[in-house]
């Protein structure tokens, strides 16, 4: 009744080939990105920014990176936790090595060395696939823990091994209060969202979902696949660097290499299968229901007076049991869910 | 026809789970707190570290409990919330954000990872961070780290104190020249913290220094120990927390290196650690951070009667008086005596905010008499912090496992100064320029 497109007719290439096509749509989004940009700096309290919002924003930002690689281009990817400490720590080397170095000048750079080590330990891809690959990437996991453990160079010769920074300064704007770190991740996120939205629309990302659906049919037909993989790992790891230099900058602030261990890898993967494969509103749905869930459940069964050995034991159950639900209700993910559920909104009320 | 229903009561369900959790979340949390110091207790009762971590949080929980059997620091009742962490840094962040909004008086991570990440926010939170024992040892230099305490003592004074016992057995310390002293560490902030120490001390000495680092959380140490075996250390010192400490004695009875030529730092002490090993453990020695296992002392036997005796105990009685349980006491004792030191200045009986308390730590004056009274005679030793000096004290001694219990084996060594100090101000400078905050002014110690 109400999610209808009738009456909406396209008068130009511009507006049909648009990534709202329904008005509707269009409005919702609207509606949402000023509740993010206006409602929720005036209103949240400050535990909701530094807890809930900006870890799930930097999350679903590393979720999105992974999803282009996992889910448009089908190559599987454990690597994820060791690229977002190569843009952690490569943004960090610049911002110390180099006086006067702009915040998003450091971040895009600490993105850029995360796209040359991700181009680096893609490769094999060209060879390997599905659980090899799957290999090939754990050894990147475990290869960048170890060398910001090893190459005292890599911290700055810290002594403990833990880097920090200092005040954050986006061209005049200092970001210091959870509201203007919030902002700041959220610009960002909006970004690159809409970019990797339009690449995928795009004849990259068609090459992508073709080596995804069959790599032999698509180099028959001319896709390169040496050029369609590693440009999936460039952009996906550029995303995940610039990801893993927000979260040590914006959320830790002070971080070691244990921040970004193979538990990291594992939790971006999960969101990405919870949340929807091949799927832009997927990796946010699935780091909402990742970062966000457990949370709830801790103060939940807190809450209801149990001691937070067993809550946090409950946490771990109750998650792992919805995990397993939603892979056996819906396997392509929450992402599907909600589309489904779009569908049955433009039938309804009358559900035939 | 199916998927219909089952997707909306599915998602109405959820929908309903969540909204009713985090209501009663609020109205768990909107609790008065008229006349209630409110002490946040991070903890970890899961995971790779919790042998050792649920111990702590039981002597610490225990304590705050008999301050209320005894009518709470001058009237104002003790309120505390437990919150689990699993050693985790952004857990505890998560954690520290969700307490210290309830008007948190100090914050005791108990890992090192959190304290680097709330070293950061303190600050500007303005609540005061007592890492007794553990955390960064730069911290000590107050005048850099206003809001960090490392009270009783750094990891710098604990590789200290190993080094000077290690001289004093071998008759000298200029008997440990040409030595061989290994390091198995936990290759983290916390296992790394020692190493310059014992870097500046082996050039001092003059023995060869061997660093052995084991991937946490540690229970992996089988080609580390064969390196031991290779290298033939004269000593190892351990420094390890949770599963590692158990894992490297039974590597160590598994490659046949002396028990006895193996000291932990105090956190690799305790009985968790050996109690697995049992027989093949003896002769194990570690620091005690000033303590060891007290079973006899008076608070212990205060706790047993007041609080366990009520049926309030938190774990079991006969891990009262254990050494992690006691290391928990001393670190809540610490932190309830710094609130009382602020009231004597702010206001006797009255709530105090983290400001208040952090001066409260800042110029804590517990001399033996007052240790005494409290009941920690033979526990801990007189400590008195300074503006400069946020350690306040740097006793320790070396215990040895007999096989049954731990039994102190040495003398009180203090860490020497001549070494640290200068090493503390160098890093504590190095912080302030990366971080561009200036040294406190003395004007600022009387705040």
């Amino acid at each position: 009744m109400f999610y209808r497109e009738n009456g909406q007719f396209k008068t130009s290439y511009a507006a049909d080939q648009q990534i709202f096509p329904v008005m509707q749509d269009r409005l919702a989004v609207l509606g949402l990105l000023v509740l993010a940009f206006v409602a929720v700096p005036a209103l949240a309290p400050e535990y909701l920014f530094r807890a809930i919002l900006i870890p799930f924003l930097i999350l679903s930002l590393a979720a999105l990176g992974l999803n282009v690689l996992v889910g448009y281009c089908g190559q599987i990817s454990l690597g994820t936790g060791g690229l977002m400490a190569v843009g952690a720590y490569g943004a960090y080397n610049i911002l110390v090595r180099i006086d006067g170095v702009p915040l998003i000048v450091a971040l895009l750079m600490g993105g850029v060395f995360a796209a040359l080590v991700g181009v680096l330990f893609g490769i094999p891809s060209l060879r390997i696939r599905g659980l090899y690959l799957a290999v090939a990437t754990l050894a990147a996991q475990f290869f960048c823990d170890w060398s910001f453990l090893r190459i005292k160079w890599l911290t700055n010769y810290s002594s403990s091994g833990s880097v920090s920074v200092a005040g954050l300064n986006v061209f005049g704007w200092s970001v210091d209060t959870p509201a203007e770190k919030y902002l700041l991740c959220l610009l960002l996120v909006c970004l690159f969202a809409l970019i990797t939205k339009n690449l995928i629309r795009g004849h990259i990302g068609r090459e992508w979902m073709a080596i995804r659906d069959m790599d032999v049919a698509a180099a028959v037909i001319g896709i390169r696949p040496v050029y369609a993989k590693l440009s999936a790992f460039a952009v996906s790891s550029f995303i995940i660097g610039v990801a893993g230099a927000l979260w040590g900058f914006v959320f830790l602030g002070s971080w070691e290499p244990a921040a970004f261990n193979i538990d990291r890898s594992f939790q971006l993967l999960f969101m990405i299968i919870i949340g929807g494969l091949g799927s832009v509103m997927g990796s946010f749905f699935g780091a909402a229901f990742i970062v966000v869930l457990p949370i709830l459940l801790d103060q939940g069964a807190v809450a209801l007076g149990f001691d937070t050995a067993i809550a946090s034991h409950l946490t771990l159950m109750i998650f792992g049991s919805l995990i397993v639900f939603f892979l056996i209700a819906e396997p392509h993910g929450l992402a599907r869910l909600w589309a489904v559920g779009k569908e049955k909104l433009r039938l309804w009320p009358f559900p035939h | 026809m199916k998927k219909p229903m089952n997707t909306f009561t599915m998602a109405a369900t959820l929908a309903g789970l969540a909204l009713s959790m985090s209501l009663s979340g609020a109205a768990a949390a909107a609790a008065a707190d008229a006349k209630e110091q409110f002490f946040p207790v991070l903890s970890y009762r899961t995971g790779a570290y919790a042998p050792n971590g649920i111990p702590f949080a039981n002597g610490y929980v225990d304590y705050l409990k008999y301050v209320n059997t005894k009518g709470g620091i001058n009237g104002v009742k003790v309120t505390y919330e437990e919150c689990e962490t699993g050693y985790a840094t952004d857990k505890g962040v998560e954690c520290y954000e969700r307490l210290k909004g309830k008007n948190a008086t100090v914050f005791q991570s108990l890992s090192t990872g959190i304290t680097f990440a709330l070293t950061e926010k303190v600050p500007n939170d303005k609540i005061p961070l007592i890492t007794a024992g553990y955390g960064r040892s730069e911290s000590a230099d107050g005048m850099v780290f206003k809001w960090n305490f490392p009270l009783t003592g750094t990891y710098w004074d604990a590789a200290d104190v190993l080094i000077q016992h290690l001289g004093k057995k071998e008759g000298g310390l200029d008997k440990l020249a040409g030595k061989k002293v290994a390091l198995v560490y936990h290759d983290s902030p916390f296992g790394k913290e020692p190493i310059p120490l014992l870097q500046e001390r082996s050039k001092l000495n003059g023995f060869e220094l061997i660093l052995l680092p084991v991937a946490p959380p540690g229970v992996e140490q089988k080609s580390t120990w064969l390196q031991v075996r290779q290298s033939r250390p004269d000593y190892v010192l351990l420094w390890g927390w949770g599963v590692m400490n158990s894992t490297a004695i039974k590597e160590a009875v598994a490659t046949g290196y002396p028990r006895e030529k193996m000291y932990g730092v105090w956190w690799a002490g305790a009985e968790p650690d050996v109690k697995d090993v049992g027989d093949a453990a003896k002769g194990y020695n570690a620091l005690a951070l000033q303590h060891g296992a007290e079973p006899d002392a008076k608070i212990v036997k205060d706790i047993l009667r007041d609080v366990h005796g009520k049926g309030q105990g938190t774990g079991a009685p006969e891990e009262v008086g254990q050494v992690l349980y006691m290391r928990g006491l001393s670190a809540a004792m610490l932190a309830v005596e710094g609130v009382k030191r602020a009231q004597e200045r702010f206001g006797k009986g009255k709530v105090m905010t983290g400001e208040q308390a952090r001066w409260g730590y800042e110029n804590l004056a517990l001399d033996q008499k007052k240790l005494d009274a409290l009941g920690f005679a033979g526990v801990m030793r007189p400590i008195s912090t300074s503006c400069a000096d946020h350690r306040g004290a740097g006793w320790a001694r070396v215990h040895t496992w007999s096989g049954k219990k731990w039994e102190f084996t040495s003398d009180w060594y203090e860490a020497s100064e001549m070494i640290i100090k200068p090493m503390v101000k160098a890093a504590a400078d190095k912080y302030a320029a990366e971080k561009k905050i200036e040294r406190r002014s003395p004007q600022d110690c009387q705040s």
